[in-house]
């Protein structure tokens, strides 16, 4: 296999969300999920970092057009998710607490088929500057870091 | 495509402390001439940044991999009060024998999470400065490590 190149985006939304499972009682919504099952939801600045991998083109040196890739995050991720209720208004996020994970892997699957210069490589979604979380196929992660 | 998707959750966690790089096993001028300005015997501080990697499986009912309230407990009590404000050499007993330098740091703390009971640790990776940063993600499998 050849060493590949990485080329990473980044973009940010603004959304709000809550956490809260409704086959668990309320007592216990509050104890797992603590000030996140505030049931008016809050906010957060997410920064989304997308990696794709692939080999640089000869004529362009380019690995993918970014103005492509700038196309497909405003329309998969910008248009779904940016000034959003994660929990009310995101169809792919239906039945699963909108937890940094599960926003993750949705944006992975969102974004997968969608590219088809390169390879979707790893997706990281942080929520703050201290909580993020990483979707990436499993046994890939070795490199791009 | 091949491979299941795997989801990993990173949290960073802060904290400052002084250290000297000085090994007893090395005369003063091979300490002065190893670790430079970082054996200045009266110490130097960082503000640490400790990026903490965990891995599994994402429980459905919670949407999470491992609750934040559990690890951030959890590595309070293994590592981050008692290093917080302290000399590293002086107040944390592994690091009177141990050089504690940022690789050292990394392997002291992996191994303080390792036993965390809710997720795997799959890598620690503290940024000294804005320009230093250093990973520990276990013993190499080859053994050639430590």
């Amino acid at each position: 296999m050849s060493a590949g190149v990485y080329l990473t985006r980044k973009i940010e939304f603004s959304a709000s969300h809550l956490y809260h499972n409704p086959n668990l009682s309320a007592a216990e919504n509050r104890r797992i999920f603590g000030k996140c099952n505030n049931p008016h939801g809050h906010g957060h600045n997410y920064t989304l970092e997308v990696t794709i991998a692939g080999e640089p083109d000869p004529v362009t040196g380019m690995v993918l057009d970014l103005k492509q890739l700038k196309d497909i995050l405003e329309r998969e991720v910008m248009q779904r998710m940016d000034h959003r209720h994660l929990n009310y208004e995101v169809a792919e996020l239906e039945g699963q607490i909108p937890t940094c994970e599960n926003i993750a892997r949705v944006i992975w699957q969102l974004l997968e088929p969608k590219i088809t210069i390169g390879r979707l490589h790893r997706v990281r979604l942080y929520e703050s500057p201290d909580l993020f979380a990483d979707c990436y196929r499993n046994g890939t992660n070795g490199a791009g870091n | 495509m091949s491979g299941a998707l795997k989801v990993e959750l990173g949290r960073r966690y802060r904290f400052s402390a002084s250290h000297r790089l000085h090994s007893p096993q090395l005369s003063e001028e091979e300490n002065d001439r190893i670790f430079g300005k970082c054996n200045n015997p009266h110490g130097h501080g960082h503000n640490y940044v400790v990026e903490v990697r965990l891995s599994g499986k994402v429980d459905p009912a919670t949407g999470m991999i491992a609750n934040l309230t559990d690890l951030d407990a959890f590595v309070a009590q293994q590592f981050l009060e008692e290093f917080d404000h302290t000399s590293l050499n002086e107040d944390v007993p592994v690091f009177r024998e141990k050089v504690p330098t940022t690789e050292n740091l990394c392997i002291e703390i992996y191994r303080r999470l390792m036993t965390f009971p809710h997720a795997r640790l799959e890598r620690v990776r503290i940024q000294e400065t804005r320009n230093n940063s250093f990973e520990y993600s276990g013993e190499d499998p080859e053994g050639d490590r430590n």
